[in-house]
């Protein structure tokens, strides 16, 4: 047997800092530091989600934070309409992003590379410039909520608990995620995302294994969007903007692109270092800029790549020697 | 007795060429079936019309008697036709067995399935293995990326990826191009092994290869088929030198090796 991947150890000891992390910050009179770090394992969770279509499938889609604002405008439309149970309105707001999600990859799996980029970006566009239009839901302004979802035993409006509830979450997605990526169907996903055209000849169906992985991914950044409007309780058309859809790109090239965490680590890093250069400069993101340079340098495959122990890729022809 | 493919009328063309000119072919079960022609002549787009990968503007494909023309790759290759590509189209970021094992799980089961890793399916693993050892890949070289084997090598492994789906008719794409003898010799003691076993359409431009492995052999020419014979026949027929040779090839008395 192989020693176990390095990601594992440093995935388990940040599960252990995230744990205790809001018995720290109690004790500091840090109580902010709860909700940045719950905000950033929301936005992590979408970076997450599209990292499966982008690292995993070779998808590069500009256009997932569409479906975060479309997720957490079903929140907030829900909550106008004086619906705020969470067993009602979250099921469906995945529903709508899984829903959006089949009907914009039928379509846009059918193409490649900038194409599909290019595709991406012009409906997640629509869905941006269909919120601002609605009048009746804010308009440019978006919508402030006046409560959260609604769970039995959970009180969202208690910081911890909607910490740990928000991390349960993270795990329990980045766990079903993992499995998926090492199934016979994600075998298969990253077959397409090495060589498309040898798949088809293989007889895959290459067309249903990129629009389920579309599908998964628009619902999993659909959930981050209902966590994040309870997180902001507020909602607006400058969430589903492309630049935001740019963003999840660049934490997962900076988290590591194809790897388990690297959609949390990025959004951890960028997050992070949003948040302090910003209480030194109003110019922020020119020393982002320049860190992310760095980074880029440094790792070229993102910071998780640099954990990835070899032996990961041979696991099959290890087993396969007696 | 069906034949296991049949071609009727075939006809391709890219703006004013025809790349495929009424084309008419016919495997029997079990044949090796040689398919040679100058650089140009549309072997190659022939392979795609069978494979599936592109359609015919005429004509029609017959797969054990079945109408297969207006049908996918996907479809073909259930029915039963597999191709290989002339230069090598493998994972080339992936190990050699990780290659395989992508092959092997194309054809058992479906891979709409979410939840046990792949890895850990012995049976995968093990029709791998026997893929590998079948078809001469060395057990050295399995954890290797394939990106890196060595242009031989490559070739095997392209090869074992278009056996992966058990075929009965296999669509060669010029197997040997780019070998050596040894490796070349090594194809042809390969492509042998699976005489009688499957139909094979074999376009090769080593003619000792060709002439050696197969029992019928066509002779493509400006996407029209001249002639189609055994290899002793081809090798004295006047108008396949003609028309393969140019007018030098007219002066000799016999298809050089």
């Amino acid at each position: 047997m192989q020693a176990p991947d390095r990601s594992v150890i440093y995935g388990g000891l940040s599960l252990l800092i995230l744990i205790v992390l809001p018995f720290i910050a109690n004790a500091l009179d840090l109580g902010f530091y709860i909700s940045l770090v719950r905000r950033i394992l929301i936005i992590g969770l979408a970076a997450s989600g599209l990292n499966l279509l982008l690292g995993y499938g070779g998808l590069v889609a500009l256009g997932h934070a569409a479906f975060v604002g479309l997720g957490a405008y079903v929140v907030a439309v829900c909550g106008i309409e004086h619906l705020y149970d969470a067993w009602l309105v979250w099921p469906l707001a995945v529903t709508v992003c899984a829903v959006t999600g089949l009907l914009i990859g039928a379509i846009a799996v059918r193409t490649r590379s900038v194409y599909f980029i290019m595709i991406t970006l012009a409906f997640a566009q629509m869905i941006y410039y269909v919120c601002i239009s609605l009048r009746k839901y804010g308009g440019d302004d978006g919508i402030t909520m006046i409560k959260h979802s609604q769970l039995p035993m959970i009180e969202l409006a208690n910081e911890a608990n909607f910490y740990y509830f928000v991390l349960a979450i993270a795990v329990v997605v980045l766990w079903l995620c993992e499995r998926l990526m090492n199934s016979r169907f994600g075998r298969a996903l990253q077959g397409i995302r090495e060589n498309e055209d040898r798949m088809q000849a293989l007889g895959y169906p290459v067309y249903v294994i990129k629009l389920l992985t579309f599908v998964l991914s628009s619902a999993i950044a659909g959930f981050a969007g209902v966590l994040l409007a309870n997180q902001n309780l507020f909602v607006s058309p400058t969430m589903m903007h492309w630049t935001e859809s740019a963003n999840l790109i660049i934490m997962i090239l900076v988290g590591g692109i194809g790897m388990r965490y690297g959609g949390m680590v990025g959004a951890g890093v960028i997050l992070l270092l949003e948040e302090f250069l910003r209480l030194y400069t109003d110019y922020w993101h020119i020393p982002l800029g320049a860190l992310l340079l760095l980074i880029l340098f440094v790792a070229p495959t993102g910071l998780t790549g640099k954990w990835r122990s070899q032996s990961r890729r041979l696991v099959a022809s290890e087993q396969s020697n007696p | 007795m069906t034949p296991v493919l049949q071609a009727k009328g075939l006809v391709k063309r890219y703006g004013a060429l025809a790349a495929s000119d009424e084309i008419s072919l016919s495997l029997p079960p079990g044949e090796i079936h040689g398919l040679i022609g100058p650089n140009g002549a549309g072997k190659s787009t022939l392979i795609q019309l069978l494979a599936g990968a592109t359609f015919a503007d005429a004509g029609s494909i017959f797969v054990d008697g079945r109408n297969m023309s207006g049908v996918g790759l996907r479809q073909r290759v259930q029915a039963g036709v597999s191709r290989s590509f002339q230069t090598a189209n493998i994972f080339r970021q992936l190990s050699v067995f990780d290659n395989l094992l992508l092959a092997v799980q194309a054809q058992t089961g479906s891979s709409l399935r979410f939840w046990r890793p792949r890895d850990e399916d012995v049976a995968l693993i093990e029709q791998a293995q026997a893929l590998a050892q079948r078809c001469h890949l060395e057990r050295r070289d399995w954890g290797t990326p394939a990106g890196l084997l060595p242009h031989g090598a490559q070739k095997l492994l392209e090869f074992a990826l278009a056996l992966a789906p058990h075929p009965k008719v296999l669509l060669l794409d010029e197997p040997m191009a780019g070998m050596g003898p040894d490796e070349s010799a090594n194809m042809t003691a390969l492509i042998e092994s699976l005489r009688g076993q499957l139909t094979i359409l074999l376009v090769e431009h080593d003619m000792d290869a060709v002439f050696r492995l197969a029992d019928r052999i066509s002779v493509l020419v400006s996407g029209r088929i001249v002639a189609t014979d055994t290899p002793s026949a081809i090798r004295h027929n006047a108008t396949v030198q003609a028309a393969y040779l140019g007018d030098d090839g007219a002066k000799r008395s016999e298809l050089s090796c």
